[in-house]
């Protein structure tokens, strides 16, 4: 069992946790995750990490409570346990001097994407960092992102805060900017937003990397799930990945892919709300 | 019976197994043998001419000591006969349901050589079943010896090697990498065949009397390295089994309905999709699947399929579906048991042989709409003696589906590699391993099971393990030096 030592609400919807585990924190680097299982009915959910330290021995997570399983996990508060937590999987980000590079963080994106911004700082880097989110209540992590990054713009779909724009906006004007050369890019948000950030760098030619979260069960390879097709065959998102050029991934397949147990996700949320409510309702008839 | 001659054991027919019926059970996962009577048990165990020479244990790949445990099961001495089943193998209640028996024990059997031989497995499983609800002859741990050793997966290999060198005395850590222990027990075997009660039990029993620490959620190669256990461990077995699963490389494998045999066993075993959503997590198959591949693996999708199907049909009440094993050989060839291969057809599975799939083709929404296969016919025998398989020219069709399992065959897992200098492997993945000793090219790291020999039987793996035990343990106690 691993303790959650930490819980806070970045949002309506998005949670923080640090998580016990320090043969995982001690290993985790920036670009990797973690599968979590909340408890024995409980499905295998991969989450990128999104902060860890060794020396706590904690692992920081954050999700969106959108499903099932991420609301149920919402719901649990601090000192109270989680039945599995396996990792860190996956390849780490390969940090090294590229010269400059664009972090996009889209939504929950953000999250994964501040140890990259901050490992390649470190690593001698001028970071430009755009986060997005539809609105203002969704994002988080400013400040943090802030102290890792050269500069940072941050837009919302509804103008709610900062820029009125999606991510692909400001991050266009940066390759245009002649003042500057991006030697590279790095994408994490939602699939569609990955995409299109692809299609935005492709005609400047900027490798752009982008970290997947498809479907999975295992996480080390076994299911095969989480296939991606490339332009050059199909790797697994678990252990060839998560990151991958994403000039390479074709997209379509794996939006669709996504979109395969949508069904079976609504009626999980479905159900699980209700139980939520005769609970709600036991405690006050209680 | 004490004293009948051995004609008149040649005269008693084998006992059938009774099974659940074929009609009912494909509406369900529960267990479809249900195992003998102690009457029936205790008859077919009369059979057995206790032979001077038991082939029977040769056939064995961990040589259990059949004609001891049958004999004391007669005389009704089951504690004894615990005992002598125990001898050898610590999972009879496993191995009783999953052996090829028809290959190893009972294929060797004397009797077998005119009639019908004795039902070793099913005697082994009644012994099995006996012990895991009476615990009476517990394993005893000997002398601990201080040193501590590390077995690196909990599937068939993994266990039964820690459990022997827990006896011997050893201080036993086993690292797994999923959430529960018993890797292909539980993840790849259906509930039907092998309940997961059964699996869970007889770890628990083992690991409680030896002391064995189970470490869950840790996956060798990324939580810890090779060489990191090397550091703590007086030495490390290798049992991670071959769960990498193969796809054809054919147009179309990105459709959704489209997974691998491994993904579909491990959300309907593993995960207990068949009962979601009790469960969490879902498993989503249509009304007409084809399942690629006719081994040991496309038998239990194909069967968890028609259950699945049946579990759907009582909820909504639609219309039956179809299930397909699509297979470019004959029914000659297929790698299945025979029992699994007829259990699926009295369960209603279509075999399409002699069909060779070529594309799976898109619904333009980007799902599974058909499989254009080939058909084939069986021309010269190949190096390995089967007949190869030939397309018929222009053959093809399309065989309309909305599901595709492919039960194509499995690799090692590329992981517990990572960071482990020294640790050879050879091109297909497999880890370079002295057969009869389970040594690797690297000091103090044995390996055995599918992870050797890529994907084989439960039996062998545990003689693998078994064997690199033995090994481990003259190591550990200094008789025979790396």
């Amino acid at each position: 069992m691993y303790r959650i030592a930490k819980k806070a609400a970045l949002s309506d919807v998005t949670t923080l946790m640090e998580i016990d585990a320090p043969h995982v924190a001690a290993k985790a680097k920036a670009g990797q995750f973690v599968i979590v299982r909340i408890d024995e009915f409980g499905e295998r959910i991969p989450l990128t990490i999104a902060d860890y330290d060794s020396g706590k021995g904690t692992v920081t997570l954050i999700f969106q409570e959108v499903g099932k399983s991420t609301r149920q996990l919402g719901k649990m508060k601090t000192g109270d346990q989680i039945s599995s937590f396996a990792g860190p999987l996956g390849h780490p980000t390969e940090i090294a001097k590229y010269g400059t590079v664009v972090c996009v963080g889209g939504g929950v994106g953000i999250a994964p994407v501040y140890p990259i911004a901050k490992a390649l700082r470190e690593a001698g880097n001028t970071v430009l960092s755009i986060i997005g989110a539809r609105n203002r209540s969704l994002l988080f992590w400013e400040e943090r992102m802030k102290a890792v990054s050269d500069e940072l713009i941050i837009c919302t779909d509804d103008g709610s805060y900062g820029r009125q724009a999606v991510v692909t906006e400001p991050l266009r004007e940066l390759l245009d900017d002649r003042n500057r050369k991006v030697d590279r890019v790095w994408a994490i948000g939602p699939a569609v937003m990955m995409k299109f950030v692809t299609l935005t760098t492709k005609p400047y030619n900027i490798p752009t990397t982008v970290s997947l979260n498809t479907i999975m069960i295992d996480g080390t390879g076994m299911c095969g799930g989480c296939r991606v097709l490339l332009n050059d065959g199909a790797q697994f998102v678990c252990v060839d990945g998560p990151e991958f050029n994403g000039h390479k991934v074709d997209w379509d397949s794996l939006l669709s892919r996504l979109t395969y147990y949508r069904e079976e996700e609504r009626l999980a949320a479905e159900r699980f709300g209700h139980i939520c409510r005769l609970e709600g309702a036991a405690q006050n008839n209680g | 019976m004490a004293d009948i001659t051995i004609e008149e054991r040649k005269k008693i027919k084998r006992h059938d197994m009774p099974n659940q019926d074929q009609f009912v059970r494909r509406g369900n996962f529960d267990e479809v043998a249900l195992g003998y009577s102690e009457e029936t048990a205790r008859q077919e165990a009369e059979r057995c001419l206790q032979c001077k020479d038991p082939k029977c244990t040769k056939g064995c790949p961990v040589g259990v000591l059949i004609p001891q445990f049958i004999k004391a099961l007669r005389e009704g001495d089951m504690i004894s006969a615990v005992h002598w089943m125990k001898v050898k193998n610590n999972l009879p209640a496993v191995c009783g349901r999953v052996c090829p028996q028809e290959i190893q024990c009972e294929g060797s059997c004397i009797l077998g050589k005119k009639g019908q031989p004795v039902a070793i497995g099913r005697l082994e499983r009644f012994v099995g079943d006996y012990e895991l609800r009476h615990r009476t002859c517990p394993p005893v741990k000997a002398t601990e010896t201080g040193k501590r050793v590390a077995v690196v997966g909990s599937g068939p290999a993994g266990l039964t090697c820690a459990v022997d060198l827990g006896r011997d005395g050893h201080d036993v850590t086993i690292f797994e990498s999923l959430h529960g222990p018993g890797g292909v027990l539980m993840y790849g075997i259906p509930e039907f065949r092998l309940p997961k009660g059964i699996v869970q039990s007889e770890i628990s029993y083992a690991v409680e009397c030896l002391g064995i620490s189970i470490r869950t959620d840790h996956v060798i190669g990324r939580t810890f390295t090779l060489d990191e256990l090397l550091a703590e461990y007086d030495a490390v077995f290798l049992g991670t089994g071959a769960g990498l699963p193969s796809f054809m490389k054919m147009h179309g494998i990105n459709l959704n309905g489209v997974m691998s045999a491994n993904e579909f066993l491990t959300r309907v075993n593993l995960m207990k999709a068949y009962r979601f959503p009790e469960y969490d997590t879902p498993v989503k198959i249509g009304k007409k699947v084809a399942v690629i591949g006719a081994g040991n693996v496309a038998m239990d999708a194909v069967r968890c399929c028609l259950r699945l199907q049946s579990l759907q049909e009582q909820k909504t009440g639609g219309d039956a579906g179809e299930v397909h094993i699509v297979y470019r050989r004959s029914c000659d060839e297929i790698p299945a048991r025979m029992e699994e291969y007829h259990h699926a057809v009295e369960e209603g599975v279509i075999f399409d042989f002699l069909t060779g799939p070529i594309e799976i083709m898109g619904n333009g929404n980007g799902a599974v709409h058909a499989l254009r296969c080939v058909k084939m016919r069986l021309g010269d025998p190949d190096q390995s003696g089967r007949r190869q398989p030939v397309a018929i020219e222009d053959s093809e069709f399309d065989l309309e589906v909305d599901t595709v399992i492919m039960a194509l065959g499995t690799r090692p897992n590329p992981l517990v590699f990572v960071d482990a200098p020294g640790l050879e492997r050879t091109k297909k993945g497999t880890a370079v391993a002295d057969a009869a000793t389970g040594r690797t090219q690297k000091p103090r790291v044995w390996a055995g099971g599918d992870i050797v020999t890529g994907a084989a039987t439960v039996i062998s793996a545990m003689g693998a393990g078994k064997r690199a035990a033995a090994d481990m343990n003259k190591f550990l106690k200094g008789e025979a030096p790396w």
